[in-house]
């Protein structure tokens, strides 16, 4: 057994045991954006995709590549957008309806700044 | 190992550091989207990293950079057009595609290196061919596995358990076939033997998760889940990558832990779920056998009451909630009764909707607040203090009968609703949930029917509320 490939099972054990360490701390609530912040740290395969690829010289070898880039990043840039849409529901408070947005800023942001201008005309 | 990729090498640690990073950002729901552009910046700098190597090395042809830059930027269009326009209920579907896209690639991977390798001279290294070995197999499981599974969950393949006579069979002849092809490869170079592997192991793929019913959905995408993290670590093996084996040794983790939690949650062993039969719902009892004459039923008014004049109510939302588009309704509800005094807060099963997390997700896209999203273990004492429990398209993780021995769901951990003061079902029938038994809670004397459609219901429980506290 090469040192290269003991330094590459050391690497993927640690890592392992990291993961476990960091994800067992997600609470349930926020599964499915881990989940979905998984599959897009998956997507990190477009690396292998790109420096296999490269190589590639004939047409079978150039039909894979295209494959593999392709599933590669629909993996990483729709897991990464998707999480995001998701992450950015979650509110510690609910936003209230517009009408009261309204209401309630009434000496809010909206307000001042016309009166400004006023006072500066 | 020249300085210039060693140094690739150090951004690539860098890049996975950002991955640990972010996901434990993901600890809380008030940081879990800086740990989102944490990750993703991580993975913006491996990608650059990766081109830049690349062109650092000036081996690629111009065919060969087409090639992959339209597959690139098709891809990504692709991927940021589903991202955008899913719906948060078909999320599990999502991320199921997106499972079988990221194993596939790790698949491709290994077989595009091995036929690299194989036509040079001297052939595939030894250990290397175990690794090409488990990245194809896995990969190419998870290929096919994720594929049924979306389409399980998009209706297009159906959510009953596919058993036929003879998949038993089928099954072990494949496995056989796998097994002894590996064995046969770390031996002899050769490519139509990685062919039969990466066939078996499609087939194996599909064969695995057909007879997997909708119930258990929740535990076969994270298994899923966990394998494409695999592939993508065993792929890195493959081409000595620190980035994807680091990414993929996270991505199993997350995905191993969620499927003992998913498990856990249905007090059934993996063995048990991937052996299917399990969802089919079929065997339900009809209504009658259920002792009917015990069974309450009231209208909307009667049940506006109950909540409107409650001092704690707690919702127990289940997939039929999302199924009927209800959650937007019930925020609605939530929100009437909060702004007349009354504590509101969510009871959420893990295995309440089709993946981990799913209800909560569909709550937070309906306005719910998260700090009112309970775990199971932080509600359940809770219930006794409650005046009213309001369940809705929750079925059997509700049922008491799961603490006596002897059902079809003894030992499963449930929400212990029948410790409210009262409780108010609303449901469509009397239909039995997945796991084919009648529901116990439903006689308690505590208990009230509310036989409708749940949006129906909503609506209607949300007009009657507001007319009785104005």
């Amino acid at each position: 057994m090469s040192t290269a490939l003991v330094t590459d099972l050391t690497i993927f054990v640690l890592a392992l045991l990291v993961g476990i360490e960091v994800i067992g701390k997600v609470p349930a609530t926020l599964h499915t954006p881990l989940m979905s912040a998984a599959n897009s740290i998956h997507g990190i395969v477009l690396a292998g995709a790109l420096l296999i690829g490269v190589t590639a010289h004939t047409f079978v070898g150039y039909v894979l590549a295209f494959v593999a880039a392709f599933f590669a990043a629909a993996n990483v840039v729709g897991g990464y957008v998707v999480t995001g849409r998701m992450l950015k529901m979650f509110r510690r408070k609910a936003v209230p309806p517009p009408a009261d947005a309204v209401g309630a800023n009434g000496q809010g942001t909206p307000a001042p700044a016309p009166r400004k201008d006023g006072a500066t005309s | 190992m020249n300085s210039f990729t060693t140094n690739i090498q150090l951004v690539y640690i860098l890049a996975a550091a950002c991955f640990v990073i972010g996901l434990h950002l993901m600890n809380s729901p008030a940081t879990a989207r800086r740990g989102n552009q944490v990750s993703t910046a991580g993975m913006v700098i491996a990608v650059l990293a990766t081109l830049i190597l690349l062109i650092h090395e000036g081996s690629v042809t111009g065919v060969g950079w087409t090639v992959l830059i339209v597959g690139t930027l098709l891809g990504s269009a692709a991927g940021l057009y589903s991202a955008r326009t899913v719906q948060m209920t078909a999320m599990p579907q999502l991320v199921s595609m997106f499972n079988a896209v990221g194993g596939g690639a790790a698949a491709l991977v290994a077989i595009y290196g091995y036929m690299q390798d194989e036509s040079a001279p001297g052939g595939v290294l030894g250990t290397t061919t175990v690794f090409t070995g488990l990245d194809v197999i896995i990969g190419s499981v998870t290929f096919t596995g994720s594929l049924i599974a979306a389409g399980k969950l998009q209706g297009i393949i159906t959510g009953q358990p596919v058993i036929f006579k003879g998949a038993r069979a089928l099954n072990i002849a494949l496995a056989v076939i796998i097994v002894g092809t590996a064995a046969f490869l770390l031996t002899t170079a050769s490519l139509p033997a990685l062919l039969i592997l990466v066939l078996a192991s499609l087939a194996f793929g599909v064969l695995m998760v057909l007879p997997i019913g909708g119930a258990d959905m929740p535990v076969v995408i994270s298994l899923l889940n966990a394998f494409t993290g695999t592939a993508v670590a065993m792929a890195g093996f493959v081409i000595t990558n620190w980035a994807l084996i680091v990414a993929g040794a996270l991505v199993g983790a997350s995905g191993g832990i969620l499927t003992k939690l998913m498990a856990d949650a249905m007090n059934r062993s993996l063995a048990n779920i991937m052996v299917g039969g399990f969802g089919t719902g079929d065997n339900a009892l009809p209504v009658a056998a259920a002792g009917d004459a015990q069974i309450r039923s009231i209208a909307a008014d009667d049940a506006a009451i109950q909540l409107a004049y409650a001092s704690k109510v707690i919702i127990v939302p289940g997939y039929g909630l999302a199924a009927a588009q209800a959650q937007h309704g019930v925020a609605e509800l939530a929100q009437v009764l909060e702004s007349h005094g009354i504590e509101v807060s969510y009871a959420i099963h893990p295995v309440a909707g089709r993946m981990p997390g799913h209800m909560n997700v569909l709550l937070a896209e309906a306005n719910v607040p998260y700090p009112l999203l309970k775990e199971m273990e932080e509600i359940n004492p809770e219930f006794a203090r409650a005046d009213v429990a309001l369940v809705i398209g929750a079925n059997d993780v509700t049922n008491p009968a799961a603490r006596r021995a002897g059902t079809a769901i003894s030992g499963m951990p449930i929400l212990d609703v029948d410790q409210a003061k009262s409780i108010i079902v609303v449901k469509r029938s009397m239909a039995s949930g997945y796991a084919g038994i009648d529901n116990e809670l439903y006689v308690n004397p505590k208990t009230s029917m509310y036989f409708a459609d749940a949006k129906k219901a909503v609506a209607e429980l949300t007009s009657a509320v507001k007319t009785l506290v104005g």
